[in-house]
């Protein structure tokens, strides 16, 4: 496969990890109440679709960004890849 | 020896001859010839025995489809199983012996096997060896085994290099027939950056093998001016012997160039093969189409030919397989052979045309509405019986028949990403339909587009459109004026009748087998192959998947497209394993990194270990040390009497900078670090979000907003990218910044009672390391020997006195030379990585073995460190119930209850009189030493409730080895359990 | 002044040239390097002072520039590799942070890395067999963080088809340096 990275272009997947659901961007506040019942979810009930699917794919041999990838996980298409700390922070992440 | 079948003409260069050898025999040809095309012309057309029956067999075609004609290439390690001969060029001295038999190749003795086939049909298998069950493995399959096969391995090492390599292009054009070349000129003219791939060594495709002028020229001079056109421009690369053999994600296509596979052995430091990954912006498919037989009672005789293979094997390489020669065809390309023998002056028998509306001449006989019924000559095809429109038999003596069935679209690599083909009725095949792999495109025979013009006017066109799609502008390629016939053609898969009908020649499936197969009720497409196995031998059924097919649906009543289509996958042709390993063999399996201390290791006579990809030194033998333990003993007391140095330059070392490191570094380990002062190490509990205990190691505050911190060495990849998460995923806004310096370091570790006199001979006089003013956990900026900057930091794995010294790599083999000149005094001792983890095991430190992935901090005893008041990665959910049973296991120590015993890691703690099973497991060892110090063995494991059970004896049982030993459990910390060494 | 004797990457006392066919692979052992990492911060006053410092500006992603002393590769987002002469600048880390001061996070890199250069008409013949980037195509100014033989490596274009460094872990050199001959051997 090929990640059309968004500062560098198209790379051979071998360059990158892939670690699954981008959803592990929206960790919950420690604090809340049924905290752990959260971190829970947020950990163990992740989306494995067959179609449209963000995920997130670590360009360990490049430029060490973190990136979010829509790919449809039937045909491999990649429908966009994008820095995963402009969507972290696009979701209200920050600090 | 005379060529007695050579004619004139042909691609062969005549000037020169080369010796050859098959099956012991010498023989002559000429170079352009393949193995298959000199033994032809040297009159031999039984070149090997079938898989299941060793039916004798000779070519069925002239290209990378022949399912036949398989033999040993080379002898010695260079021995290749399963060579087709069909396209081995021949070089000087090539040696050839054919396979799969027992004796010799005319008399096999497990031609037997032949006799037994009403046994041996499909499904055999499953049906006649179910009985007695234990007689499978024993008795059955070692005969199937032997008797069933193709070529065998030599067991040796391959003694040749294989390449791998990356190409990028903007468009690939796959198979230079003349599609593929219209296509280079019109997009290579243009500018675009070519690649034409063929996996002939001559280009041109059917242009070689055909009669027909493209405007003034022939066949072969227009393709060979095209060629040298292409060649000559920089922007095309030509590669000719080269197959693309699959197409992956996102246009990558793995193509195998066969380097020296025509010389008698590859140049001294070359590859043989060559393995590339091609980067195609588009691509085109221009593979051309592949001609298929029919099917008729023993229609496997050896002389029986595809009849575009015998026109090959004519025009190109000078070579027919019989004085005589007969045409079985149902579509108007037979004549093609027959007019191309006549032209040659070779007597042809007959066109046995099954079509009523054959065309007729008076150039050869036509027998129109006929069909041919048998063929007889077992070792070699003496005649044919032919049913006449009439009903009447007629016998036609020949030494060969070509048989046309129509042409089938090589459109395997549009099948790669589960396109499925659709059937073309005017056609009778198979076309590419469905999706095609995203920018890949089709164009000539592999599109069903059969005359030299079409291919010639698609190919053109097909580049136009794919540059377009780049943004490209093109203009066709000026085209000479070709052969422009229609396809007229009546379908016909097999001739119906008594006996054995040949469907696949290579997995030995006959009609009958089909038959069966339906009979049993297997009549989907994919059932009908497994059973069968029908188009799984290594030609994936080139030459019989449609003929199968048509088989079936006329079984089930239904028209071909309704009974379906098989797919086909990569590699389109076999390719070696040794080509997939590339340079990646032996030794150099995987790159290697070596410490600063590497080359001075070497020069002691240090034993290595593999520690992920480095190299460490596991232990120093000295002279007369017979036993690992030995070394290892004398390191480990030589440090705790005095002082030992190690090279711990492997462990991860991560900068962390930034106002908000202390914050971030709060964050991602669950004890706070908040508050660590600069000059100071703390220890640090990295956990994962589940509260498993993900790393250990130990954090150096260099100054406010800069933090050293280390990992351990397997985990440094790991941790860093789980930290640039944190980072760039869970706190983007953070200022924070992290980088690997593992490697600008060489970190020594000198530990032991004489460690601070051993580094006051090093470190300069200007800084004080003394206790006090250096306590144990600091950490400071220096100078060592005069000057050189370097990092000193007080920590121990030992439970020493230690420290650890870095200086800039470049100078670390001289600081370890420095610092065992130095130690002289002391009587100091390098250790290896085993004396390292005797000392962590003896001082109760975790380490791989326990940080197993399974063990929170609970476990290892470290439950205080994760602190409660503050978010870090873990410390939630490492609050779960079911983490914090009362009965949870804790990391403990043992030790065998008779002293002179031993125990193994991995054994399970049993109760006294309990039965030793999973039920009874109280837990288990993970870490096992024998303590030199103590003098008896010593072990870390981890405890149900363990804290609270020192004193008691269990059982440690080691059910693999069939061995127990009775253990008490003691305190982890089998010296120095009050840390007085280490602050001392 | 320290006695203590410095080892090139490959572990001689002076660095190594191997001439193969029509490549030239040399170890670069005479450039000191440093990471330089922009805070958030300070991206403003950042980049004022990393043009003064280093008298250039910076190279965007895939790309590098030289200037008289200095040269910088772009290595990630807000993240450079500067490079200059190791026999003046062997204490770099200091030198560039006293220029960037706290608008930058600096990290001495010199020996974490081992640096090759790959020169000749069969340079790209070479880098196709050992490194996915297209170095066909790239031009003098390119440069690139890929996987080479398994090992992460910047892969830096000086010249156009004839002149690359390959910039690699420093305890990988022995296998780097092997896997280059075998490479330049196979197309010799």
């Amino acid at each position: 496969m090929l990640i059309p990275h968004p500062l560098l272009g198209p790379r051979d997947a071998q360059e990158f990890t892939c670690l699954g659901d981008a959803s592990l961007i929206d960790r919950p506040d420690w604090q809340a109440d049924n905290a752990v019942d959260r971190f829970h979810d947020y950990l163990y009930l992740r989306d494995n679709p067959a179609g449209v699917h963000k995920e997130l794919w670590f360009h360990e041999q490049g430029d060490r960004s973190w990136l979010v990838v829509t790919r449809d996980t039937r045909s491999h298409e990649i429908i966009s890849a994008e820095l995963a700390r402009d969507v972290a922070r696009a979701r209200g992440r920050s600090r | 020896m005379s060529q007695s079948n050579r004619i004139g003409g042909g691609l062969i260069d005549r000037s020169r001859s080369l010796d050859f050898r098959f099956d012991g025999r010498t023989y002559q040809g000429h170079p352009g010839d393949t193995l298959a095309s000199a033994l032809l012309a040297n009159g031999v057309r039984l070149m090997g025995r079938s898989f299941k029956y060793h039916r004798p067999r000779g070519p069925l075609t002239a290209g990378s489809e022949e399912p036949n004609a398989l033999v040993h290439l080379r002898v010695g390690a260079r021995q290749e199983p399963n060579t087709r001969a069909t396209v081995a060029e021949l070089y000087d001295g090539l040696d050839a012996r054919s396979q799969n038999r027992v004796g010799s190749l005319s008399f096999d003795l497990l031609a037997v096997n032949d006799l037994l086939s009403p046994f041996l049909a499909a499904g055999f298998y499953y049906k006649t060896f179910m009985w007695p069950k234990a007689f499978w493995e024993k008795l059955y399959e070692p005969i199937i085994r032997r008797a069933a096969g193709l070529g065998s391995l030599t067991m040796q090492a391959d003694p040749d290099l294989y390449d791998k390599g990356f190409l990028h292009c903007d468009l690939l054009i796959v198979g230079a027939g003349p599609a593929g070349l219209a296509a280079a000129l019109t997009a290579g003219r243009a500018g675009a950056d070519v690649i034409l791939a063929d996996e002939d060594f001559v280009l041109g495709g059917r242009l070689n093998s055909e009669t027909f002028a493209l405007g003034d020229a022939s066949g072969p001079d227009w393709a060979k001016a095209a060629v040298a056109e292409l060649a000559s421009l920089p922007n095309v690369r030509v590669m000719a012997r080269t197959t693309v053999i699959g197409a992956f994600d996102h246009g990558v296509y793995s193509a195998l160039e066969r380097v020296a596979d025509h010389l008698p052995e590859p140049l001294p430091g070359k590859p043989r093969q060559t393995l590339w990954r091609i980067y195609a912006q588009r691509s085109l498919l221009c593979a051309g189409a592949t001609e298929r037989p029919v099917a008729f009672r023993n229609n496997d005789r050896p002389g029986v030919m595809l009849g575009a293979a015998l026109r090959s094997y004519t025009n190109r390489w000078a070579a027919v397989p019989g004085k005589d020669v007969a045409i079985f065809t149902n579509n108007d390309d037979g004549h093609r052979t027959a007019e191309d023998l006549v032209a040659k002056g070779v007597r042809v028998a007959a066109v046995i045309d099954s079509r009523a509306d054959a065309p007729r001449t008076n150039r050869y006989e036509v027998l129109a509405g006929a069909v041919v019924t048998d063929a007889s000559g077992r070792l070699g095809l003496t005649s044919v019986k032919v049913r006449l429109a009439s009903g009447e038999t007629r016998t036609l003596a020949c030494q060969a028949l070509g048989v046309s069935g129509g042409w089938n679209p090589n459109l395997h690599l549009t099948c790669h990403q589960r396109g499925r083909p659709v059937w073309n009725e005017a056609l009778a095949a198979f076309v590419p339909g469905g999706t095609l792999p995203p920018g890949l495109t089709v164009a000539g025979a592999a599109g069903g587009v059969m005359s030299t013009a079409g291919c010639l006017a698609s190919g053109a066109e097909a580049a136009v459109a794919a540059l377009a799609d780049l943004g490209r502008k093109a203009k066709p390629a000026d085209l000479p004026e070709a052969e422009d016939a229609p396809v007229r053609i009546t379908p016909l898969f097999h001739v119906p009748g008594r006996g054995r009908a040949w469907l696949d020649q290579q997995n030995d499936v006959t009609v009958k087998d089909v038959k069966l197969a339906h009979q049993e009720g297997y009549i989907s497409v994919e059932h009908l192959k497994r059973y069968t196995t029908l188009g799984m031998a290594t030609d994936q059924g080139k030459t019989s998947n449609v003929g199968g097919l048509a088989v079936m649906a006329e079984m089930t009543g239904k028209s071909i497209p309704e009974t379906g289509s098989t797919i086909f996958r990569p590699p389109y042709t076999p390719v070696p394993i040794a080509a997939f390993a590339g340079r990646s063999a032996g030794k150099d399996f995987r790159p290697t990194r070596l410490t600063p201390s590497h080359h001075w290791a070497t020069e002691q006579g240090a034993v290595f270990v593999e520690v992920g990809m480095w190299l460490r030194a596991q232990w120093f033998p000295r002279p007369g040390e017979t036993h690992w333990r030995q070394s290892v003993d004398r390191e480990v007391l030589a440090t705790r009497r005095s002082v030992g140095i190690c090279d711990v330059t492997t462990l991860g070392k991560i900068d962390v900078q930034g106002t908000d490191a202390a914050e971030f570094l709060n964050r991602v380990y669950a004890n706070p670090f908040a508050k660590l002062a600069v000059g100071k190490v703390r220890y640090g509990l990295m956990l994962r979000e589940d509260g498993m205990v993900m790393d250990d190691g130990t954090t150096a505050r260099l100054a406010e907003d800069h933090f050293v911190l280390t990992t351990t060495t397997a985990n440094a990849v790991g941790v860093y990218r789980h930290m640039e998460f944190c980072r760039q995923c869970l706190w983007p806004d953070m200022d924070v910044q992290i980088i690997s310096t593992t490697e600008a370091w060489a970190q020594y570790s000198v530990a032991g009672p004489n460690a601070r006199k051993l580094l006051q001979k090093i470190v300069d006089p200007a800084f004080d390391i003394s206790n006090d003013a250096f306590p144990y956990m600091g950490c400071g900026e220096i100078t060592v020997c005069r000057g050189l900057r370097a990092r000193l930091f007080r920590i121990s794995f030992s439970g020493e006195l230690a420290f650890e010294i870095a200086v800039p790599t470049r100078y670390g083999d001289a600081l370890m030379r420095r610092l065992v000149e130095a130690g002289r005094t002391f009587d100091a001792v390098v250790y290896g990585t085993e004396a390292l983890g005797v000392m962590r095991i003896e001082k109760g430190h975790a380490a791989g073995n326990e940080l197993n992935g399974t063990t929170t901090a609970l476990n290892l005893g470290m439950a205080g460190m994760v602190s409660k008041k503050k978010d870090a990665i873990g410390s939630t959910l490492s609050e779960r119930e079911g983490l914090n049973r009362d009965d949870a296991l804790i990391l403990v120590g043992f030790r065998p209850v008779s002293r002179d015993e031993t125990f193994a890691a991995g054994s399970h703690f049993i109760a006294k009189g309990a039965v030793a099973n999973a039920a009874n497991g109280q837990g288990y060892m993970t870490s096992v030493a024998f303590s030199p110090n103590l003098g008896h063995t010593v072990g870390l494991g981890f405890l149900k409730n363990g804290a609270a059970r020192k004193g008691e004896i269990l059982r440690a049982v080691n059910p693999v080895q069939n061995a127990e030993t009775l253990v008490e459990v003691v305190s982890a910390h089998f010296v120095d359990p009050e840390g007085e060494r280490l602050r001392a | 002044m320290h006695d203590l004797a410095a080892l090139t990457p490959l572990g001689g006392t002076q660095p190594k040239t191997d001439r193969i066919g029509s490549v030239v692979i040399t170890e670069v052992t005479d450039r000191a390097l440093v990471s330089v990492s922009c805070r958030p911060g300070g991206a403003k006053t950042f980049g004022t002072a990393a043009r003064k410092l280093f008298g250039m500006t910076l190279p965007g992603p895939g790309s590098w520039a030289a200037g008289d002393r200095w040269s910088l590769i772009w290595t990630g987002p807000e993240q450079w590799f500067a490079e200059a002469p190791f026999a003046s600048h062997e204490d770099i880390a200091r030198i560039v942070k006293a220029g960037l001061g706290d608008t930058a996070s600096v990290t001495e890199q010199t020996d974490g890395w081992v640096r090759f250069d790959v020169e000749g008409d069969g340079v790209v013949d070479l880098l196709e067999r050992l490194c996915p980037v297209p170095s066909r195509r790239m031009t003098a100014g390119a440069a690139t963080r890929t996987l080479l033989e398994h090992m992460g490596c910047f892969v830096v274009c000086r010249t156009e088809a004839a002149h690359f460094s390959v910039i690699a872990p420093r305890s990988f050199a022995g296998s780097l340096h092997h896997a280059f001959c075998a490479a330049a051997r196979s197309i010799a």
